[in-house]
């Protein structure tokens, strides 16, 4: 895992979902541990294509499988 | 109040306002300046963290959600624990607009960046009767809640409605009152471009030299109870509502009709729901926003009501400022604080009244006033009228 695509990631975890950053770790849920809800996914993920400057957006359908730290920052690298 | 005969007792209330966080700081800033040389007042360094869970669950809210939520927990405070079923607990909320904030800023979002960057949150936020469903949320009410927007008389027009839902029977306790947050840019050029602002920047109602409003912002929220069970729980009595009016001048949409004859209606129909004649009444909180065509359709309208100089008349808002559908939780709050401090609150701003008024304006001192039932009166853009008739307490 690219430790400096990773901070950039928690940096958006930490500002749309007020959250500590030591919370934002692959493996947190996003509902259980971090007491997102879907639309503060939806946020985060609009949050991280403005920080990383993902030229298409991630389709709902991607959006939908999504429950944890580390699938959501794949998805983004994925992207890149 | 007309209904099924049920009193309707206020058993607590919470402000929040520019001039002041809560009822005592809010008291001391109507006794202070009024306001000069600005087109919107607004609340210093507002810190919404106190009121909410977490700054996440803050972040969400639109800052006149904010506003109402604060007030609520004043409110809910002081009237205690109600013996009330929740599904008897009703919400009768009143904004002129709702989260104009968020929606401006969206706006600019999706000019600047686009579609996909609009806030997945902009609807909750925006939404007029965010403030409503916030505060039954909050506190588990699950009566009826209604959020009604008639422009600057929503606050009175929610308070009347609310104490109507205990007087009919279908509540036996509801939070009600009002909450404003809409000075932005681009309101304030819309209000300003129609001539409603004063170019002076100065709120002076019923002055000689009045020249329009000034933006105000903020929140009042009030705990109406079935006065009985009040009694049987031994709540405090902070007032009662006698009686409401609401009617329509069907005239202009922004302008009053000639001679205030909407607003004597008004008047009359909640004398007469209250069951009082116009000497029963001993203040008139005013609607009294500075601009030249309101105060003077409402100076003809009291003195026709009340004859010339027949009552004593305030307005808040040379303090306050114009906040719209909060201007009557605001105002009616002024009223709950004047039968506690025995005292009328001077109208700020205002050094000489018109002189083509009749009416006997509290100006530059407050003065000693004996607790009786009082009026307050709000006008909205769109013709809409509300009276209210608060008596005292215990």
């Amino acid at each position: 895992m690219d430790q400096e695509l990773f901070n950039r990631f928690v940096k958006c975890a930490v500002d749309t979902l007020k959250v500590d950053a030591a919370q934002v770790v692959p493996a947190a849920r996003f509902k259980e541990d971090l007491d997102a809800d879907s639309l503060d996914v939806v946020e985060l993920v609009m949050a991280l294509e403005e920080e990383f400057g993902l030229s298409e957006n991630i389709p709902e359908e991607e959006l939908a499988e999504v429950t944890t730290v580390g699938q959501a920052f794949d998805i983004v690298v994925s992207k890149l | 109040m007309q209904g099924l005969g049920h009193r309707v007792a206020i058993t607590g209330y919470g402000v929040v306002a520019p001039c002041g966080i809560g009822k005592e700081a809010y008291w001391n800033g109507l006794l202070g300046p009024g306001i000069t040389g600005t087109r919107s007042v607004e609340i210093p360094e507002w810190d919404p963290l106190p009121y909410f869970e977490s700054a996440k669950d803050a972040r969400r809210s639109d800052r006149v959600e904010q506003f109402a939520l604060a007030a609520a927990q004043e409110a809910f405070q002081q009237a205690g624990t109600l013996n009330v079923e929740p599904s008897r607990f009703g919400t009768i909320f009143a904004t002129g607009i709702g989260g104009l904030h968020t929606l401006e800023e969206q706006v600019i979002i999706r000019v600047e960046k686009g579609e996909r960057r609009v806030s997945p949150f902009l609807v909750p936020m925006m939404m007029a009767n965010a403030s409503g469903a916030a505060i039954s949320m909050r506190y588990g009410l699950q009566g009826p809640n209604e959020t009604i927007c008639t422009a600057c008389a929503a606050g009175t027009h929610a308070i009347g409605y609310a104490a109507r839902q205990i007087a009919w029977g279908r509540c036996d306790a509801v939070a009600t009152g009002g909450s404003e947050c809409a000075a932005t840019l681009t309101s304030l050029a819309g209000f300003s471009n129609m001539t409603a602002l004063s170019s002076t920047g100065s709120s002076k109602p019923f002055d000689a030299t009045r020249d329009g409003f000034v933006m105000g912002e903020g929140a009042a929220v009030f705990i109406l109870e079935r006065y009985d069970l009040a009694v049987a729980r031994g709540a405090k009595i902070l007032g009662e509502i006698l009686g409401a009016g609401s009617n329509a001048d069907a005239h202009h949409i922004t302008a009053p009709a000639p001679g205030g004859t909407g607003a004597i209606a008004c008047m009359n129909l909640a004398l007469e729901d209250a069951g009082l004649s116009a000497s029963d009444i001993s203040l008139v909180n005013a609607h009294g926003t500075s601009t030249p065509l309101n105060d003077a359709a409402e100076a003809e309208a009291m003195t026709h009501v009340f004859g010339a100089r027949g009552v004593a008349v305030t307005s808040g808002k040379g303090v306050t400022g114009h906040a719209l559908g909060a201007a009557g939780a605001l105002e009616a709050a002024q009223v709950l604080l004047s039968m506690e401090k025995k005292l009328i609150p001077p109208t700020a701003g205002t050094t000489q009244v018109d002189p083509a008024m009749t009416i006997d304006l509290v100006t530059g001192f407050a003065r000693a006033w004996t607790p009786a039932p009082a009026i307050s009166n709000n006008f909205g853009f769109g013709g809409h009228n509300g009276s209210v008739i608060i008596g005292p307490g215990e």
